[in-house]
């Protein structure tokens, strides 16, 4: 507790300082196990919590959370929902907890979840908090043997972007901006008090081998697999569904272009003849004419998120293909 | 259950804890997250306390086991002769639990430190108020005897006659038991700290080389008793025959088949995968880099 008091202090001392870019997020086993169990009892549905913690420096403490209840959308229940946060909070702090609000956690299928809702609840987040992470977990996973938790962070140079509310193509190639660029992962420390550590390894002994290996010795992993293509498939199709739209977008500005230049040449030629008989020249350019309006360019962001979507299937499928070749090489060595 | 008339000394009787309706508990079945749960409000509690108590949640399954799944810390105060509870803050953090997981209901309290004292038993009256048939666990953060014990208890009452005089707790056996999402973390969970959390292919690195080990011990075991130097165990050996037996009895030729099969369909979807990539970054550079004009 000292040391906690002490580098607050120093945290505060630096004031306006600029604060060092988050390199680490540290994780208390009690909230991963919180999270889990949330998410698992939960599955299918979707389920979100938050997460409470302290900020020090470069990393990112996570020593509790709590589960939201599910809401359904309703106007009465926002309130509520708000209630029963700051209820949350109150009780929290009495037991001592921390209970400064460092993000939120939300389980996921499949690892689908770069939406726009995130992106506008990590804006809402960060209005308030100065630095906000979010935990994406995977329960399906689980099956396979993998602890499938990652923490999120919303770039810098993406908020910019989106604060300026502009995503047309100019912006970005000005700031070589790809979509890779949105999301930052970070990576995670898990943690856990000595007390804690004690009391389980009392409770199970150090096996050689424990369940997750054999989870992960599994070889059928074709439901899994089959999902991700769906979902991949999907992706795919709305990925170009988005791409049609640009090229809409395209064809009716080259089209108006041509439509302007025409009219412009009409002008012209009214000007010349004008002068001709000495009347004055019509200006070049007439803003109330319909075909001058800019016509809006659709906004990125869509395929951004979607192009992320199908990358992140794309990994999880190699992910799971690679171990699959190691299982098979496995068994067919002991086979022989 | 009647007292009998007959003699003059009234016979010192449990009053039955069932009744026709309840199911008398049998087992106490504890999910990690309350020990966890536990010692973090152990470890963040006030200076003055000794010893911290909370609320069990969870569940009565119909066979008399009762499944402990959540657990909350109830602020208390504690001196010789007196116990006060923080109800209201009790029954708030019930209700916003109650939101969240409706299934879960109070099925007893918790404390740390070994043994039930005095104290103990009105904190367990209280919550007798709550719900039949509390139970009671304690989880010795002390490590008194070396050991970390959780014991569960459940309590029933001494009269004599008509006075009530003691509640005796009896010990019910406990079932710690995790939940196979918690199995996968369960490494992560045991180290005071885990530098990276492993990925798919570390982590299948790590269960080879378990398995390996596991398989050049039994290869050990084997030589040696053949060799004569242990002595032989039947049941270690009907394992190891059963374990070789459960490899399926297939042709190799058959095998191979299969085992290839497998193999190309993995890399098709390795080469799906890549191929998608390759159009994403096409498709980007098109779009980005299209110029108007």
């Amino acid at each position: 507790m000292a040391t906690m008091a002490r580098s607050f202090l120093q945290a505060i001392s630096k004031d306006e300082a600029v604060a060092p870019p988050l390199r680490v997020v540290q994780i208390e086993g009690l909230a991963v196990l919180k999270i889990i169990k949330h998410c698992k009892e939960f599955a299918p549905t979707l389920v979100t919590g938050q997460l409470l913690g302290l900020d020090v420096g470069s990393v990112l403490e996570i020593t509790n959370c709590f589960p939201f209840p599910v809401r359904d959308d309703d106007e009465e229940i926002e309130a509520d929902g708000a209630n029963y946060q700051l209820e949350m909070m109150r009780c929290l702090r009495e037991v001592n907890v921390d209970n400064n609000t460092v993000g939120w956690y939300q389980s996921t299928v499949l690892g689908s979840y770069q939406t726009v809702e995130l992106i506008e609840t990590f804006m809402n987040y960060q209005e308030n908090i100065k630095r906000c992470v979010c935990i994406i977990y995977d329960p399906s996973k689980a099956d396979l043997g993998v602890l499938a938790l990652k923490t999120l962070k919303l770039s810098d140079s993406f908020m910019e972007l989106y604060r300026g509310g502009n995503f047309t193509g100019d912006k970005l190639r000005e700031k070589n901006f790809s979509w890779m660029d949105i999301f930052e992962e970070i990576p995670i420390k898990v943690s856990n008090s000595a007390l804690v550590s004690a009391f389980m390894t009392e409770l199970e002994t150090d096996t050689p081998v424990s369940q997750g290996d054999f989870d992960r010795l599994h070889s059928s992993t074709t439901p899994f697999l089959e999902n991700n293509m769906e979902f991949l498939i999907k992706c795919m199709d709305d990925l170009s569904m988005e791409q049609q739209k640009f090229q809409y977008y395209h064809r009716n500005l080259s089209r108006q272009q041509a439509q302007q230049q025409a009219w412009l040449q009409k002008r012209r030629t009214e000007n010349m003849a004008r002068k001709s008989a000495g009347e004055e020249a019509l200006p070049e350019e007439d803003p109330s004419n319909p075909i001058f309006k800019p016509i809006p360019e659709p906004s990125r962001l869509e395929s951004f998120l979607i192009t992320n979507q199908v990358s992140n299937f794309c990994g999880q499928i190699n992910g799971v293909a690679g171990q699959n070749f190691s299982r098979l090489y496995l068994t067919k060595a002991l086979h022989e | 259950m009647a007292a009998t008339a007959a003699n003059e000394h009234t016979v010192l009787q449990f009053a039955a804890p069932s009744s026709a309706t309840t199911t008398p508990i049998l087992t106490a079945r504890i999910h990690p997250l309350v020990i966890f749960n536990v010692c973090d409000c152990f470890v963040r509690r006030p200076d003055s306390a000794e010893r911290v108590i909370g609320t069990l949640l969870g569940s009565i399954l119909p066979d008399g086991t009762v499944d402990i799944r959540n657990s909350y810390a109830v602020p208390h105060n504690e001196s010789s002769d007196q116990v006060a509870v923080d109800i209201d803050y009790h029954h708030n953090m019930l209700a916003s639990h109650l939101k969240v997981n409706p299934k879960e209901i109070i099925v007893g309290w918790y404390s740390t430190g070994l043994g039930v004292n005095g104290g103990s038993a009105l904190i367990h009256d209280f919550y007798a108020r709550e719900v039949t048939n509390p139970i009671h666990l304690t989880v010795d953060t002390g490590f008194t005897n070396g050991v970390g014990a959780i014991k569960a208890f459940v309590s029933s009452n001494l009269s004599l006659g008509d006075r009530q005089l003691a509640a005796q707790f009896q010990e019910v056996p406990v079932d710690l038991r995790m939940v196979e999402a918690e199995r996968v973390g369960y490494d992560v969970l045991k180290a005071t700290a885990v530098d990276k959390l492993p990925n798919d292919m570390e982590g299948m690195e790590l269960t080879m080389e378990r398995l390996l080990t596991l398989i050049n011990d039994v290869y050990k075991y084997v030589d040696s008793v053949v060799e004569g130097r242990t002595p032989p165990d039947t049941n270690i050996g009907r394992f190891i025959a059963d374990a070789v037996a459960s490899l399926p009895k297939l042709p190799p030729q058959v095998f191979d088949n299969l085992v290839n099969d497998s193999l190309q369909d993995q890399l098709l979807l390795l080469y799906l995968s890549s191929i998608t990539r390759t159009q994403l970054s096409l498709a980007e550079k098109l779009n980005t880099a299209a110029q108007m004009l």
